[in-house]
């Protein structure tokens, strides 16, 4: 496979990495929920997406609509189940593990077990020549939205008043608390804003990935590797570390079929063990 | 020789010096109080001494020997034990089980995975002692979570004696305590040999200064004024830093 | 008595269906009770204990159809299980509460991964089969009864290996270390090598119960390895209470007739198995033994109080109260 190719694919799935890990390194970062439910998310996004477009909607409303149905699903997680188990890690463990097996469950219920496709947006179709190399114009297009999305992400938490009771809360709970924040009116919001963002980019990986039963559990994994290896709750440590993920993964599929999970999973092991807060972690002292 | 011998310790928090330059010489068999305000890096400074916390800089001897890189567990076996000012007990387990831990700690028993530890009638002998000097050996067989908020911290410094320690730093032990308590854990401690070494971090000054030959007082991570009993109060530094004259 | 019970299931089971269900059910409690010396001893969730269990099913299989024979298959898969679980402690031990259940999560996938793509080595997708059950002492293993018999014995060593274990001096260290690991660390123990010795020993009955597994189906492939593999013996564990003896093989059991009787009935297990997951989480958090438990006492507590006399019946309405 062409080189230059197979680095675009990786940069675009690296993007599409960052979409889904930046909700969930935020919700382990600010609520220390393990939100194992992350990849059924992602996968919930995708077969919306199938549907409503299956229904006459158009790509981009179906990204928009199946991410504000996912976080709506995600803010009832949160509401009905996860707001009963304060602090208890194992409990919160279970639940979101046992929601990602019903979830599971349901899809193949009722989307069957066949893979489904997404097609590319027509504005989107063919290739692009960069540079003199010609990539496939989608995931350039992921690449943009990728971007386009962290730098939003970025100054919603640097520069607006939410973002700044969301850095609080992930720094310090308890002096976010003391200091008067709506701890859970804020969780609530990230939870969902999380969840939203997996739901979208569950429709937005559609056309490069498609939609199966078990991309749950091919898409979790991976968000908990971005998040040990860029740090919980860090968007920068989010960012770099999907685009690490995204260039292992596609060239460890390309080179190493055979080892393409041992190259992806070594280099997160490695850091566990040189810095266990992972690259953009604060440690905790 | 000194028993403990603190010199140059510095820790910090981020951008916070909750210990700046703390020097600490104590002599054995010494009862040493350490007071101060809220925040003056008292328990940080136990923390330092029993190596839950690595200092950034400094040193700290024990009977001579250099003890600043050694790991928290081994300066155990070294005759350094504390108590907690929170109380950090077993719940579940029996006041006699809390015991036994405390000296299976010390014991090369701890790895064997084979006996019973509920029939080792050493540690069991031994532990019944503890709770006997502490005067709860009545109550061995009773689960912690069953106990009084006084009897718990007596079952602390049992679990500190137990460990027959050379050195043994109590963080706060009258805190939270009725007058009656305070009266019965007072006895307690002054029953203690000459052998064991005492720090002491305490609030409640009268019965403090009543135990402790010597005094120092720590503010924001200094020591500030150090002496006898009577040198300490009457110094003009005390008064400002407790009375805000 | 419950040993001569458990003994003599086959003879009045009869039926060799409902007799493999037995084994699967003491299989399954050798696993789940070894999980529950990481889980519920040392307060410490794996979500990759499959990997183990996967890893001792894979190499004795590898090593059986190598031409090793089933000695040296079963000891050799023993040892890389050990060295495995060595290197799955020494990298988990790296977080403890979360950062320990997400390192596990990621060492089981990459288990799982290299099961499905190592195709070289482990048949991919296809799984690996073996030819035959050992023969111990010439006692042919073939059919459902002895073979049964092999795994209670199995079984029986294991528990008591593991009641002993939690009894001793080092189980309390263990337990120590769960609740108060700075204490412990205070008091002169070394609460790492603690936790890691008590990971290796987890590990090796995770081990022994993937070789049982690996004869039972002479069969062993990915799904053997998966996450859902991982969270189901987690369930059986937390379903029937941890840091108990009697709560995983009740959770075994439990996991196992369900996954066959549900599975008889309706196509969504995993549906079901999420669902009692999320209950039990929520109404019986502490497991279903102690949690029966308390019911139970709190049930012949009510019925004393209704037998104590007509003075506290009287303030009771006709028809509301009684014995039923």
């Amino acid at each position: 496979m062409n080189l230059w190719l197979l680095a675009a694919n990786s940069i675009a799935f690296g993007g599409l990495l960052f979409l889904l890990s930046a909700g969930f390194a935020l919700i382990f970062g600010l609520m220390r929920i393990p939100n194992l439910t992350h990849g059924s998310l992602f996968m919930l996004g995708a077969y919306f997406g199938v549907s409503l477009m299956a229904w006459g909607l158009g790509f981009w409303a179906a990204a928009l609509v199946g991410g504000v149905g996912v976080a709506v699903l995600g803010g009832l997680i949160e509401r009905l189940l996860l707001r009963r188990l304060p602090g208890a890690e194992l409990a919160q463990v279970l639940v979101t593990l046992g929601l990602s097996f019903m979830i599971a469950d349901t899809c193949l219920m009722q989307w069957g077990g066949d893979p489904i496709s997404i097609e590319t947006p027509a504005a989107l179709r063919g290739a692009s020549h960069v540079a003199g190399v010609a990539f496939p114009t989608y995931r350039l297009g992921v690449i943009v939205i990728a971007v386009t999305f962290a730098t939003a992400l970025w100054a919603m938490l640097e520069r607006t008043r939410l973002g700044a009771m969301i850095r609080a809360g992930v720094d310090d709970p308890m002096m976010a608390r003391a200091a008067g924040i709506r701890v859970p009116l804020l969780f609530t919001v990230v939870f969902c804003l999380g969840s939203g963002l997996a739901g979208f980019a569950g429709v937005i990986g559609g056309p490069i990935l498609s939609v199966y039963p078990g991309l749950d559990q091919d898409m979790l994994p991976l968000a908990l590797v971005v998040v040990i290896l860029g740090g919980s709750g860090s968007l920068v440590g989010s960012f770099v570390g999907s685009f690490v993920v995204g260039v292992l993964y596609n060239f460890g599929q390309a080179l190493l079929p055979e080892l393409a999970y041992v190259v992806l999973f070594l280099p997160m092991l490695l850091v566990l063990v040189v810095r266990p807060a992972g690259l953009f972690g604060r440690p905790s002292p | 020789m000194r028993a403990l011998e603190v010199s140059g310790l510095q820790k910090a928090f981020g951008g916070l010096h909750v210990t700046r330059e703390v020097n600490l010489s104590v002599d054995p068999g010494e009862r040493r109080l350490i007071i101060g305000p809220n925040g003056a890096g008292k328990t940080t400074l136990f923390n330092l001494i029993t190596g839950e916390l690595r200092p950034d800089a400094g040193s700290i001897c024990l009977f001579g020997q250099e003890i600043v890189r050694v790991p928290s567990r081994r300066r155990a076996h070294l005759g350094l034990a504390r108590t907690y000012q929170i109380i950090t007990l077993f719940q579940n387990e029996t006041l006699l089980h809390n015991v036994m831990l405390s000296l299976l700690g010390l014991s090369g028993l701890r790895w064997n995975p084979f006996r019973r530890f509920a029939r080792q009638a050493g540690l069991i002998e031994a532990g019944r002692a503890a709770l006997s000097r502490v005067g709860l050996l009545d109550m061995a067989d009773r689960p912690l979570s069953d106990t009084s908020y006084g009897e718990r911290r007596r079952v602390e410094i049992a679990m500190g004696l137990a460990q027959n320690p050379k050195v043994l730093l109590l963080d706060e032990p009258f805190a939270g305590l009725s007058l009656e308590e305070r009266r019965d854990v007072q006895g307690l401690l002054a029953s203690i040999p000459r052998d064991v070494t005492i720090v002491m971090i305490e609030h409640d000054m009268d019965v403090a200064l009543e135990f402790a030959e010597r005094i120092t007082v720590l503010h924001f991570g200094e020591v500030m004024v150090e002496g006898s009993r009577a040198e300490v109060v009457a110094h003009p530094k005390t008064r400002e830093i407790y009375l805000g004259e | 008595m419950a040993l001569a019970l458990l003994a003599s299931l086959p003879a009045w089971i009869g039926n060799s269906y409902y007799v493999n269900i037995a084994s699967q059910v003491l299989l399954y409690a050798v696993f789940a009770l070894g999980l529950n010396v990481i889980v519920g001893y040392a307060g410490l969730v794996s979500l990759g204990h499959a990997g183990l269990f996967g890893i001792a099913a894979y190499s004795g299989a590898i090593l059986i159809n190598g031409g090793y024979g089933h000695f040296l298959g079963i000891v050799g898969a023993l040892a890389v299980t050990l060295g495995a679980s060595a290197l799955f402690a020494v990298l988990a031990l790296r977080g403890t509460g979360l950062g320990f259940v997400m390192i596990t999560v990621a060492l089981g996938q990459i288990v799982w991964g290299v099961a499905y793509r190592w195709i070289s080595l482990t048949n991919g997708d296809n799984g690996v089969s073996i030819a035959s059950r050992p023969a111990p002492f010439g006692l042919s293993l073939v059919d459902a009864d002895p073979f049964y018999w092999a795994t209670l014995v199995v079984f029986l060593v294991a528990l008591a290996a593991i009641a002993v274990f939690v009894a001793s001096p080092f189980g309390a260290s263990l337990r120590g270390a769960r609740d108060q690991p700075r204490r412990m660390n205070a008091l002169g123990y070394n609460v790492w090598l603690i936790r890691f010795l008590a990971f290796l020993f987890s590990g090796l009955w995770s081990g022994v119960a993937g070789l049982l597994f690996l004869y039972y189906n002479q069969f062993v492939s990915p799904q053997t390895v998966a996450l859902t593999a991982s969270a189901e013996v987690l369930l059986m564990v937390i379903s029937g209470g941890t840091a108990t003896l009697l709560g995983p093989i009740a959770g075994a059991l439990l996991v196992v007739v369900m996954k066959n009787v549900a599975s008889a009935y309706i196509e969504r297990w995993n549906f079901v198995l999420g669902a009692i997951f999320v209950a039990i989480v929520i109404f019986m958090p502490e497991g279903l033994v102690p949690g029966s438990l308390r019911l139970w006492r709190w049930g012949v507590r009510r019925w004393r109080q209704r037998l104590a006399g007509p003075v506290a019946m009287a303030a009771v309405p006709p028809g509301s109260g009684g014995g039923q």
